[in-house]
């Protein structure tokens, strides 16, 4: 009879949809919720392994003349710190809030690609054992984040740590470009009925102008990865000048992905905010479509300015005038959103819950990272600080202000849907000031030390140039910013078990993740809902915790293992898409394609190529059907 | 098979369970996934420009002689000539749910693919490795081999695509309503096809002028 109606029932969909907890399951889930706490989680780990070493960095500069590390050790140490914290942290916790939360704002089942998406997952843990395998032979990459040639070629690298570092990042490419393309058709061709794209939360439109990013990004760094071990491997010539390469072509590639790298960080990040304001200021976001538009221009410019990171290297200055003016043209579309935040707070009434304060904190430290930046946009002021603390300084006030705190935030706010329970908000609160005064004190006099000519990357430095004293202010806020982080991370553990009951919608938001129960069943929604408003939750009062009833528009979609497939701008009801089940492949095709790159490493043929075969077989084994003659 | 209509919920919504094009999100996955790929060509091709053009005035440098046209030429033939028989077919399974004509269509442009990989690993690279330069030689060398070996590796993987359409094909799995498999292959083939384009342009043709 139900199937008939096409009506579901809870338990139809619970038998469907139904993942038995145990090993069996952890290994083979596609649940995207799932899997982006996965992401969540696993991210978070690297925010801990990259701080440590930023506080074994800072101890090291406590005092001139400190010998704590070695100049070796030093440089891996910033190495993998800058690693980690782009590749391995930021990225994939910004990934994983995506994964968790894109498919419930938009009022989808899962993800377009289920088993891509556990693929991309396994990939990243993958990459990041990958990357730290090489401290077990005291190998870690040691030539600066960006690995410049000729550094990092096989005359001055002579280890395998640059081995690591290159072969790590294709690794890792594989897991961030599958997560995108995933990103994209999800967001284009799955939202609920009636969602057309100017309904669509800014959270979305901000997962979606990363993505999109990171497809025309990303090839540049996997293509100068790829260069740089034929070179340094095969013998060939891309980057050294003897024999017709170009050192700077390195720099080309590398930042022609580098800086669309730091937006794809940063948009997100602006999401979050533009996702919490309104709701803890009980009032729709002022300026939606100017939003909308400054993320889109955002991706867009961040393509074209690549060469700001090179104004010390001696390019003809025309060139150089043209990336001078596009850098500063990145502070309008900024400028506009900062204003369109400030006009919905002023308009509203701000709730000030730990959420809203790591909101508050990100746009006064975004604001003083966007004051250094068009100063560094200036070539003749970049020309001075280029290398200095300066920079450092500028990059962390973005980096760090304007990610880490958006992604704390988002902790705050969305950690009770996937727990069920709230943080508690007065150690969310010790927490946030903690971390707010330990990050000025850590970064804020990085600006005076590099205008005085403290250079980046040097392991120690030599008394009597008046730096002591504010290097020890920095490093005793390196260690208040971590014990702020610390207490976040015990409040979480304390609350998901003792916390206070969320219910299904604790901040009365006003996307569609609150139209579900916390933490949501794993189908999503009985019925998929259809939205006629931007804020759903607060113009369709039929939704709750269970979402939407037929009456008022919801699909059942007959309770099977089905999701809705819609038009790409106005979202009309296309087909009726029967989704995959759990999957042993991803995981072994990821197992597979770790043994070929550490085979590449290690420079055995034998050994990756037996794992390429693997590689093949797993693929085979995805894509073999289930059922021989269903092809959808 | 026929097309399979389920209900959505909504009272008299019937939906079909399979879309083609725009329809289906492995369309649109496989758009994607050429969008990086063609992505990555063009940063290819621009460092080859880049290196050439900050090279000294003669290119190909260090006394390499001008790329020899004869046996390329007569390559791109064969390989721009397989995008008709993997266009019909698609055509074949689209339009009519001929599964037979797939197969045959199909096999023709897997043969003119192997043929294009044979001449160049078994004819082309031999001959230059032998008589003119290897990757290690110089840029120019490394730039050559780098770039043409990428896209023969593109057309590895087409063939390996074509041939698992093929299975398929005779496992029964396609008929006018279920082709995705093999609208993502044909779009995939085309697009090696154009790159080729590109590449004998970039490699070939421009050392010329």
């Amino acid at each position: 009879m139900a199937t008939i109606a096409g009506l579901a029932s809870a338990e139809q969909l619970e038998e469907e949809w139904h993942e038995e907890p145990g090993l069996g399951s952890f290994l083979t889930t596609v649940d995207h919720k799932r899997i982006g706490k996965r992401y969540l989680y696993t991210g978070l780990l690297f925010l801990v392994l990259g701080g440590v070493e930023s506080l074994f960095m800072r101890v090291q500069l406590a005092h001139s003349n400190l010998h704590v590390l070695d100049p070796e050790t030093y440089n891996q140490l910033f190495t993998m710190h800058g690693v980690t914290m782009m590749f391995l942290f930021a990225t994939p916790v910004l990934s994983g809030f995506g994964n968790y939360l894109v498919p419930l704002m938009i009022g989808a089942r899962d993800m377009a690609f289920p088993r891509l998406n556990a693929f991309g997952y396994w990939v990243f843990l993958g990459a990041g054992v990958f990357f730290y395998s090489s401290f077990v032979v005291h190998k870690l990459p040691d030539a600066g984040w960006f690995n410049y040639t000729p550094l990092s070629d096989s005359v001055y690298s002579i280890g395998p740590n640059v081995d690591f570092y290159a072969l790590g990042l294709i690794f890792m490419g594989i897991s961030t470009t599958a997560g995108s393309i995933n990103f994209i058709v999800t967001i284009l061709k799955m939202r609920a009925p009636g969602m057309s794209l100017d309904r669509m939360p800014i959270f979305v439109w901000g997962e979606l102008a990363m993505a999109l990013t990171v497809v025309f990004a990303l090839p540049a760094l996997t293509l100068a990865n790829f260069l740089l071990e034929l070179e340094r491997r095969a013998g060939f010539h891309f980057f050294a000048p003897d024999k017709g390469g170009q050192p700077l072509l390195w720099q080309h590639l590398f930042w022609i992905f580098g800086h669309p790298e730091v937006y794809l960080v940063v948009l997100p990040a602006l999401g979050i905010a533009s996702a919490i304001i309104p709701t803890m200021c009980r009032r729709p976001m002022i300026g939606y479509t100017y939003i909308v538009l400054a993320e889109m221009a955002i991706a867009l410019i961040g393509f074209g300015v690549w060469v700001h990171h090179m104004f010390a290297t001696g390019l003809p200055t025309i060139g150089l005038g043209f990336i001078s003016l596009t850098s500063f043209l990145v502070v309008i579309p900024s400028g506009v959103q900062i204003f369109a935040w400030l006009a919905t707070l002023w308009a509203g009434k701000p709730i000030l819950k730990t959420p809203m304060l790591f909101i508050l904190g990100f746009i006064v430290l975004f604001v003083i990272g966007g004051l250094s930046g068009p100063m560094l946009a200036a070539i003749p002021l970049d020309q001075q600080v280029t290398d200095t603390y300066f920079v450092v300084a500028h990059f962390h006030y973005v980096l760090v202000g304007g990610a880490m705190f958006p992604i704390f935030a988002g902790i705050y706010f969305w950690a009770p849907k996937m727990t069920g329970r709230l943080l508690h908000d007065g150690w969310g609160k010790v927490s946030f000031w903690t971390m707010f005064i330990g990050f000025n004190a850590l970064f804020f006099p990085m600006h005076i030390l590099g205008l005085r000519g403290q250079p980046r990357r040097m392991y120690t430095y030599q008394p009597g140039h008046g730096w002591d004293s504010l290097n020890l202010l920095e490093t005793i806020g390196a260690f208040v910013l971590a014990l702020g982080i610390l207490i976040t991370f015990i409040n979480w553990v304390w609350s998901a078990k003792r916390g206070q009951e969320a219910g299904h919608d604790p901040w009365r938001g006003d996307t569609l993740e609150w139209a579900t129960t916390s933490p949501p069943a794993e189908y999503n929604f009985e019925n998929i809902p259809t939205i006629r408003s931007r804020e759903p939750m607060w113009d369709q009062p039929e939704l709750g915790a269970h979402g939407q009833p037929v009456e008022a528009g919801g699909r059942g979609l007959g309770g099977g293992h089905n999701t809705l497939c819609t038009s790409l701008l106005e979202a009309e009801p296309e087909v009726v898409v029967p989704m995959p089940h759990e999957s042993p492949w991803p995981l072994l095709l990821t197992i597979a394609l770790f043994f070929v790159f550490l085979g590449l490493v290690i420079r055995s043929p034998f050994f990756w190529g037996v794992a390429a075969l693997a590689g093949v077989v797993s693929t085979a084994g995805w894509f073999w059907p289930r059922n021989q003659t269903q092809e959808t | 098979m026929a097309e399979l209509l389920v209900p959505t919920g909504q009272p008299d919504e019937l939906l079909p369970t399979t879309g083609s094009g725009t329809k289906n999100f492995g369309w649109w996955g496989m758009v994607l996934f050429i969008g990086v790929e063609a992505t990555l060509f063009t940063l290819l091709l621009v460092s080859y420009f880049y290196l050439r053009f900050r090279s000294g005035p003669v290119w190909p440098p260090d006394g390499i002689e001008n790329p020899k046209l004869k046996l390329v030429l007569i390559m791109s033939a064969v390989l721009w000539s397989s995008s008709y028989p993997v266009h019909m077919a698609h055509h074949a399974i689209k339009k009519n749910g001929d599964v037979k004509r797939l197969k045959i269509y199909l096999a023709i442009g897997f043969v003119l693919g192997a043929i294009f990989l044979a001449l160049q690993l078994g004819q082309e690279y031999p001959d230059i490795a032998r008589h003119e330069f290897t990757p290690r030689t110089d840029a120019y060398g490394s730039l050559f081999f780098t770039i043409t070996g990428l896209h023969g590796a593109h057309v590895l993987v087409g063939l390996l695509m074509s041939a698992w359409v093929q299975l398929r094909a005779w496992q029964g799995a396609f008929d006018r309503h279920h082709h995705v498999s093999v609208q993502n292959f044909t779009m995939y083939w085309h697009f090696v096809d154009i790159v080729w384009l590109f590449v004998l342009t970039t490699l070939y043709l421009s050392p010329q002028l």
